[in-house]
């Protein structure tokens, strides 16, 4: 019996929302007084999967092949469930970010395990396998017992911290039959925004909204974010008139994130965009409306004018580093 | 071409959040009810889009009580072809996957759309599951979908960007903003919505593999502290100090 954690990977890099999730399933695993092990599949090289072990993983299996760099959903799940199969797992985790979803589900219907997305604590095991997630968009929580034999979690990306130690796992190699045939779906081309700091993984987040103005305007954002060592994202306003790429827009219909520290220079704070910061650990507000419905989720908050206030947060931030 | 377009019944976004019975029910008094976002704004409207330029049968379903019709109604003024309500309550996820799995297979889609999540119970799990349960490929949280023949071309978000697959149909997708716009239905809409099939089915035997035992809303925040403009090194000090996340 065991905890199998799916470690997403990219360019040969472990994410951080997969340490999260090691980290996590290698707490469950000593709840249950099993052993974790967690599975990457797609190139990477032994060291970085060795240190896979600093997040609890005793055993690390690699698929070394180059076919799994991108997310195939029905290949992954078909290597997840032999790995299970080989593993005795019974409980399987993965992160709930890009790659979870487009694997989790498939998993959880194939295995027939009852699955839980959104994971924000441990289970409960003292009366079933009951696991909070956030629902109703991070209005709300809902407790939820898995009652199948085997069961699938996805755990909510910056919702646990990590406690690194200098522990290594054992790499071992795993060649499950992958034919040709099997990739469906065939990625063409992939843009990403290279060297910054991917929003959903940020532990400080500066987002800008309408308050700004224009996108002349932005460089007030993006000198606070250099200062703190943070992610920018914006508003929906900001993103629907093309100030800043759609995949920087957080709110309902964006992303949601869930950093230490939330930032909001010039956002009213509609319920829609709440629902996509609302668990953040702690939110500061900069608007110059007294009245903006943000003030009410904010912990801290300014009631000035962006224009003035952000470089002078922005210089105070730079003579404390 | 047929699609088939899943729909569920949401909370309007603004919707006060309460429960009942000891925290184990939603409390919908007072709520208004809507097709989730997701579902109609994203999924559906792709879907007429793809009728109206390629030629295609749009079926909706639902799994839901009587309670559902009227969004199922709307879905149908919106321009949706045919719907079919799956007579039980929607338990969890893995049940009503196996039940639009089952009247998929029996009707066979070319392509299958879902809303990326629903905004109530934010499970993001529904596409996935119907697609294995369908043995067909999944691409999830697409924000464009092109087809050329049988191929289909599909932006799918990824963390900080896009990737762009392609993948021959029928193929299962998951949709958010970028698929298509909102649109409200006119009066003719609605109109022949009133004439237009809506079956009921009743559920195939299958077992919900996870239950919720209660509900919680998040503990009232304190209440912001202001500070003044003057003074931005007292909220940089507070962060360093009190909040310790700088």
């Amino acid at each position: 019996m065991s905890v199998l954690i799916f470690a997403d990977q990219a360019h040969g890099k472990v994410k951080k929302v997969a340490f999260e999730a090691i980290q996590y399933g290698a707490k469950v695993a000593q709840q249950l007084g099993v052993s974790a092990t967690a599975l990457v599949l797609g190139a990477a090289d032994n060291a970085e999967l060795e240190a896979l072990g600093s997040y609890g993983a005793t055993k690390v299996l690699h698929v070394a092949d180059a076919r799994l760099n991108e997310v195939e959903g029905s290949v992954f799940t078909k290597i997840i469930a032999a790995a299970v199969e080989q593993e005795g797992a019974q409980l399987i985790v993965f992160p709930h970010n890009f790659d979870g979803k487009a694997v989790a589900p498939r998993v959880a219907a194939r295995l027939k395990a009852g699955f839980v997305s959104g994971a924000i604590s441990l289970p409960d095991t003292s009366n079933g396998f009951v696991v909070k997630k956030s629902v109703f968009s991070g209005k709300a929580f809902a407790n939820v017992n898995i009652t199948s034999d085997k069961k699938v979690i996805a755990v909510m990306p910056n919702t646990f911290a990590l406690e690194p130690t200098a522990a290594k796992a054992t790499v071992a190699a795993f060649s499950p039959a992958v034919n040709d045939a099997d990739f469906k779906v065939k990625v063409s081309s992939t843009e990403t925004v290279s060297g910054e700091i991917p929003l959903t993984e940020a532990e400080i987040v500066v987002s800008g909204g309408r308050g700004l103005k224009g996108p002349e305007n932005w460089g007030l954002v993006e000198d606070l974010a250099k200062a703190l060592g943070a992610a920018t994202a914006c508003s929906r306003p900001v993103a629907d008139t093309g100030w800043r790429p759609h995949h920087e827009h957080v709110g309902q219909t964006g992303l949601t994130v869930r950093p230490n520290l939330y930032i909001a220079i010039g956002i009213s704070g509609a319920i829609q965009h709440l629902a996509g910061v609302n668990g953040s650990k702690v939110i500061v507000v900069i608007n110059k409306d007294p009245e903006a419905p943000f003030f009410k989720a904010a912990d801290y908050g300014i009631v000035g004018d962006a224009f003035e206030v952000v470089p002078k947060l922005t210089a105070a931030i730079q003579e404390l580093k | 071409m047929k699609i088939l377009v899943c729909i569920s019944k949401t909370p309007d976004t603004t919707a006060k959040i309460a429960f009942t019975d000891n925290n184990t029910k939603f409390n919908e008094a007072g709520v208004q009810f809507i097709i989730n976002p997701y579902d109609e704004w994203y999924a559906l409207v792709r879907a007429l889009e793809l009728k109206e330029t390629l030629g295609a049968t749009v079926h909706l379903v639902t799994v839901g009580g009587a309670d559902t019709e009227p969004i199922i109604r709307k879905a149908l003024a919106l321009g949706g072809d045919e719907a079919f309500r799956i007579n039980t309550d929607s338990q969890d996820s893995f049940y009503i996957a196996t039940q639009i799995a089952e009247h998929a297979r029996k009707q066979g889609y070319d392509l299958i759309f879902t809303g990326k999540e629903t905004i109530d119970y934010n499970g993001a799990a529904i596409g996935g599951m119907v697609a294995e349960l369908l043995e067909m490929p999944y691409v999830s949280i697409a924000a464009k979908f092109e087809l050329s023949g049988t191929e289909a071309t599909i932006n799918r978000e990824i963390e900080g960007g896009e990737e762009i697959v392609k993948v021959a149909l029928p193929v299962v997708v998951s949709c958010q903003k970028g698929m298509a716009e909102q649109r409200i239905p006119g009066m003719r809409g609605i109109m022949a919505a009133r004439t237009k099939p809506l079956a009921v089915v009743e559920p195939v035997a299958a077992e919900a593999l996870t239950t919720v035992t209660s509900f919680e809303l998040p503990p009232a925040k304190a209440g912001v502290k202001l500070i003044s403009p003057d003074n931005v090194a007292e909220l940089v000090k507070l962060l360093h100090d009190e909040a310790k996340v700088i």
